[in-house]
């Protein structure tokens, strides 16, 4: 490899694992600020219930309390914000009740923020909050998804019946007609069970307001800072956007759940202009679990129409969104334009028709979770189709191949134009790494052992790199979806990016630099990637829905094509050439065709000392922005198959082999990709097998509070993956070819692992998690 | 009512008051300001706040700074040579990918270099059941087995 180029395509070793290996890494709570003050949330312990009187004054009296805040103190400013508006079929809007900072009057929650106290430390600010008298009236929780829609109670008052909305796409005529009259239909009912995502960094947030300079800083542990600043300065406090700094610093985790504008930073940051002093916030998991967003939690009827040869004709899904107590962030367009998009799939079905109602419960609100909307919608058709084919008696692999869409660009029925895809070579590939062939003598093997063994696909798609503004506008998202980049090339010819992607995990300080690297042609040392600080960053959406290398750096790699722009005609200045004949590779502008050439360096060197320099044409320096806002989607597929072995004796499944072939398009970096498709896998094997958030019907209470009740996907729940990521077919519409890998494992898996199960146990349905118990159930069923 | 305790941590004696009930956790981040340690739970399931006292692995978080006193404590800060040059066992975590956001590293790391140093070189399926106690939500744990694996052979003699 020549050490300044070949950079794309390597598994360069992370430049950032250097300080988190040494315990360097600074995390929003490890930064402690002069002066500092703690602050604790009281919460709701009921899951609905009027506040009938709230009374802080002998809590205020406590020792080192600085402040209490309740919802009175917000009354006169905004609701957290909705970024998704979705009509309902009728054409009226989503119901959009305000989402209040501190809890106004009401609880919708257990975990509902009540109170805030700010003390000298944390443990004074918590024996406070247990001296604050709140007198609650309890009333009747909505807690089940599939009931919500007309219960007695009301979550609000603006939704009676608990429904935000009532949305559908496709031609649902056209699908009803083709159910009717299909050679062979199947049925299917799913849960998609909720989630927690349990990043492994609790959120956390130090805001401190500057007297002097009226301006305010707030460290928070989130994805996308320059998304937090606009909703909380712009909708919420109306504090004028330039006089307030974020900053995500390095951020353990997020998975979607740090995406969102909370509750509590607002409330911290609302307070730090009284409190004059830094107030930090550190959730306890136990509060993490009540009050994070969690994700999936629907409940769907699908039906898929075929014709004698296994053709789909229709498709057609009802589902049940639980949106939980409040609109968080992106709640609405989750189960929707995230979930009901994708329900073609891989495959050319003419007709489908999905309608979505989504409620409100008295539990967390519910939002994007890794995948958001597209895993639901992968294991809704990957379960029916693995179905259908078993149940007419056709090889799974083979239904699927009969449908796959072999032409591109693919516009669905479902408002999506796949711009390039091939199918049939990863499912190809998958069955050949997965040894498919050798399943019937393992499955001979592990029968002689009383043992069933089963093999499950699924062949996900999914719609990433969000998103074309234009369209997600024309879908009713309130905000933009671009990206911004800057470089920012220094004398000596060194660079600094600065980008408003966020890595929490991803390792874009090592990624970035290799596409910078490649374009510029220097070497990597000379790169140093910002990001997660509004001060420094122009501007940034963030990362989430797998955009940032196909959006994000697609904005640096068009920053960097202005700056290459600008050093040709430098360089044709230098030597005395036609701009028009200068080129630029390796690092050096040449006069095409000769020996003559000048370094990157020396032209930067010339940006910044511009004694011989085309004035007339050119101002100095060299320092470029652009933002990119994406054309379409990007859309990685692959096929997944998962072989499990089941004991019916006691309904514990082993996964044996875990195989993910993924078209990710072009890959700057494999051990990265690979490792986000590992991190995946573990998430949709945890929804396959292990993990459910459960709130008690009755009551409402999460009875799944702790890593001792959520059953967390641990080493030892899970075998070694084999993963690989195909050679694949280019994104067509950004400069690199990439499509976006973070979220595709969680995305393909979870069916794989229930198709898996059902064909061990030769059972049509288990439903997620397959926990031994459930699975015992269903083996036991099977076998009367 | 403050005790004051004495105890080394990587190597340097530090004699501090602390409450009875601090945790050994809160004493390393905030007493110390020691922040690579960290604290991913409330239940001792996560095992982020993984140290050694007196040369086992501990959870931080489940052992109160008095019962440390007297004790030798090493914490990811101290892993390294004095010099810079990683642990083996951290080497094989870059090396492997065994890290992505890097909140469960430390733990995980400090867990790691417990199980070899007390048990040797072990097979995956051992590797996954001593990890048991330490969560990583973004890995999947597959290149954290191959890394303890990798740095379990890079530390022996």
């Amino acid at each position: 490899m020549n050490a300044r180029q070949g950079f794309i395509g390597q598994s360069v070793e992370r430049r950032e694992d250097g300080r988190f290996l040494t315990g360097k890494g600074q995390y929003t709570d490890d930064i402690t600020l002069p002066g500092q003050t703690h602050a604790y949330f009281l919460r709701s312990p009921y899951a609905h219930a009027r506040i009938q009187s709230l009374d802080t004054a002998v809590a205020a009296q406590a020792e080192g309390v600085l402040g209490i805040f309740t919802g009175e103190h917000f009354k006169a400013v905004g609701g957290l914000p909705c970024g998704w508006l979705i009509n309902s079929l009728d054409g009226a809007a989503m119901k959009e009740p305000k989402h209040p900072v501190l809890a106004d009057g009401k609880v919708r929650y257990v975990g509902d923020r009540v109170a805030m106290v700010v003390a000298e430390t944390l443990e004074q600010a918590k024996a406070a909050a247990q001296l604050i008298d709140v007198q609650y009236e309890e009333l009747t929780p909505v807690v089940d998804t599939g009931a919500a829609a007309g219960a007695a109670s009301s979550v609000h008052d603006e939704a009676p019946d608990n429904r935000c909305y009532t949305w559908g796409i496709g031609d649902k005529d056209g699908a009803e007609a083709a159910l009717k009259t299909a050679a062979h239909v199947t049925t299917l009912q799913f849960r998609n069970n909720r989630l927690i995502p349990n990043a492994m960094e609790p959120r956390c947030a130090n805001a401190f307001y500057d007297t002097n300079a009226d301006n305010y800083t707030l460290y928070v542990s989130n994805q996308n800072p320059h998304v937090e600043r606009l909703l909380m300065c712009a909708f919420v406090l109306g504090i004028p956007e330039h006089k307030m700094r974020v900053v995500a610093p390095d951020v353990g985790g997020g998975f979607g759940s740090k995406i969102f504008l909370y509750g509590e930073e607002t409330a911290l940051v609302f307070a730090s202009k009284s409190i004059r002093r830094p107030i930090k916030w550190t959730c306890d998991r136990s509060e993490a679990f009540l009050s994070d967003a969690h994700g999936r939690d629907h409940v769907s009827t699908a039906q898929l129409a075929l014709d004698k040869d296994g053709r789909f004709l229709a498709l057609k899904a009802e589902t049940t969104a639980n949106l939980g107590a409040y609109l968080s962030t992106f709640s609405s367009c989750v189960p929707t334009i995230l979930h009901a998009t994708l329900l073609a799939g891989q495959y050319r079905t003419p007709k489908i028709w999905c309608q979505v109602t989504a409620v409100f419960t008295n539990t967390a609100p519910v939002d994007a979770y890794r995948g958001a909307g597209r895993p639901e919608a992968t294991y809704l058709l990957e379960r029916i189709v693995e179905t259908a084919a078993h149940e007419m008696g056709l090889d799974p692999a083979e239904i699927r191949r009969r449908n796959f869409i072999t032409e591109f660009p693919y516009a669905s029925p479902v408002g999506l134009t796949y711009d390039t895809g091939d199918y049939n070579a990863t499912m190809t590939r998958a069955i050949e790494l997965a040894d498919v062939a050798g399943f019937a003598a393992r499955k001979a093997a592990s029968a002689a052992k009383g043992l069933k063994r089963g093999l499950g696909y699924s062949a996900y798609i999914e719609a990433c790199g969000i998103a074309p503004s234009s369209v997600a506008g024309a879908l009713g998202a309130r905000a933009g979806l671009f990206e911004a980049g800057e470089v920012r090339v220094h004398p000596t010819g060194k660079v600094t990016i600065f980008t408003g992607s966020h890595s929490h995990g991803q390792g874009h300080e090592t990624t970035f630099a290799q596409v910078v690297a490649d374009k510029l042609g220097i070497p990597i040392d000379d790169i140093v990637i910002e990001h997660g600080d509004t001060s420094k960053v122009l501007f940034g959406m963030g990362t989430y829905g797998s955009r940032s290398l196909a959006v994000g750096g697609t904005a640096i790699v068009k920053a960097v094509d202005k700056i290459v722009a600008k050093g040709k005609k430098i360089a044709a200045h230098l030597m005395e050439a036609a701009e028009t004949d200068i080129v630029f590779e390796g690092g050096e502008f040449k006069v095409a065709g000769t020996d003559r050439s000048v370094p990157f360096a020396q032209v930067s060197l010339t940006a910044y000392v511009p004694h011989n320099f085309p004035h007339d044409k050119l101002e100095p320096g060299l320092n470029e922005n652009a933002f990119y806002d994406p054309s379409n989607f990007t859309y990685p597929a692959g096929t997944y198959i998962c072989e499990v072995e089941v004991d019916p004796a006691t309904g514990v499944t082993c996964i044996e082999r875990m195989t993910a072939v993924d078209d990710f398009g072009n890959v700057i970096n494999p051990m990265i990709v690979e490792g986000q498709v590992h991190g995946g896998l573990a998430q949709g094997i945890g929804q396959a097998l292990l993990e459910q958030g459960v709130y008690d019907n009755e009551s409402g209470q999460l009875l799944t509070g702790s890593y001792m009740d959520y059953a967390m996907p641990r080493a030892d729940d899970l075998p070694s993956f084999t993963v690989e990521t195909a050679k694949g077919t280019p994104c067509t519409h950004n400069p690199l070819g990439v499509k976006g890998c973070g979220e595709a494992g969680a995305i393909g898996s979870p069916p794989a692992v229930i198709n898996a199960i059902c064909n061990a146990l030769g059972v049509k349905d288990v439903p997620m998690p397959a926990t031994p118990y459930t699975v015992w159930q269903a083996a036991r069923a099977a076998a009367r | 009512m403050g005790m004051k305790i004495t105890l080394s941590v990587n190597g340097k004696p530090h004699t501090r008051e602390c409450e009875p009930q601090t945790l050994l956790s809160e004493f390393i981040r905030e007493t110390l300001r020691l922040t690579g340690t960290h604290v991913g739970c409330d239940t001792a399931q996560c095992g982020a706040c993984t140290v050694h006292l007196n040369g086992r692995a501990v959870k931080s978080c489940a052992t109160l700074a008095v019962q440390a006193a007297g004790a030798e404590i090493t914490t990811i800060e101290g892993l390294a040579a004095a010099d810079g040059t990683l642990h083996p066992m951290q080497a094989a975590f870059k090396a492997c990918h065994g890290l992505q956001c890097g909140f469960c590293t430390p733990g995980m790391v400090m867990s790691a270099v417990d199980l070899v140093q007390h048990h040797g070189c072990q097979s995956e399926r051992q590797v996954r059941e001593a990890l048991e106690g330490n969560i990583c939500r973004c890995t999947g744990y597959h290149n954290i087995v191959k890394a303890v694996q990798q740095g379990a052979a890079a530390m022996k003699p």
